[in-house]
């Protein structure tokens, strides 16, 4: 698992939280949980351009995918905390 | 209550889980695994899910149709896994004092199902190639 994100002591000024990738996202990236340290003030979509700018495929995610913070549907201006679980979800198909 | 799991789904038996003497309509719907013309030669949908959002979410959506068809009874189930063509991959089965609620119910259910489940399919063909696949209907807009 990539774990090269996450410092080992933290800051009073950053979050940690860990990103969940599913479906054709798993796939593109090649990972499924991907721990991450934010900005402490970072919001879902600060998720998104963090994994668009710094993972190999990056690029291919949509600008504006579905977002789930600690399984619940979120929109993307949701600030995150500490420990937050945020789920990147492409298109459903469930039924 | 609700639930996602890779067990086979048994309509009778979550139809008679729902059945009760106050409630003069069942129904039990059936989504199945199909081969269609515009899907191709499908053999088999692999299903995988956000599993512990997944039940919590159809656990929300059950609580919704409670709240609005409250003499209703309810339980659903979707399967995960690697599903044959023609066998089940969720099942919702409502039982009501009459068929209005029982049909409206039911319909609820499965249409949020669709569009709120974290869960997807990769279509498996018969000549061994595979293809990620999506619902018609629009996902969740949180908000909306």
């Amino acid at each position: 698992m990539t774990n090269e994100a996450v410092s080992s002591t933290g800051s009073s000024m950053s979050i940690r939280i860990d990103c969940l990738l599913f479906g054709r996202y798993a796939e593109l990236l090649e990972v499924g949980v991907l721990p991450l340290q934010l900005p402490e003030n970072a919001t879902a979509g600060d998720v998104v351009a963090r994994l668009r700018a710094d993972r190999p495929n990056g690029k291919q995610l949509p600008l504006e995918p579905m977002v789930a913070v600690n399984r619940k549907h979120v929109k993307l201006d949701t600030a995150l905390a500490d420990g937050d679980e945020v789920a990147l979800l492409p298109p459903l198909a469930g039924g | 209550m609700g639930g996602v799991h890779e067990d086979p789904i048994d309509g009778s038996a979550l139809l008679r889980s729902v059945a009760d003497h106050g409630c003069g309509a069942e129904i039990l719907f059936l989504g199945t695994v199909r081969r269609s013309n515009e899907d191709g030669p499908v053999v088999a949908i692999d299903y995988t899910a956000y599993a512990e959002m997944a039940g919590e979410e159809f656990d929300r959506i059950v609580g919704e149709a409670r709240t609005r068809w409250s003499g209703a009874r309810f339980a659903v189930r979707h399967r995960l896994g690697d599903i044959p063509v023609g066998e089940p991959s969720i099942g919702v089965a409502v039982a009501a004092p009459h068929r209005a609620e029982a049909y409206a119910a039911s319909r609820f259910i499965v249409d949020e199902a669709k569009r709120r489940l974290p869960v997807w399919k990769k279509e498996r063909f018969d000549d061994g190639s595979a293809e990620w696949r999506e619902n018609a209907a629009p996902s969740r807009t949180p908000g909306a």
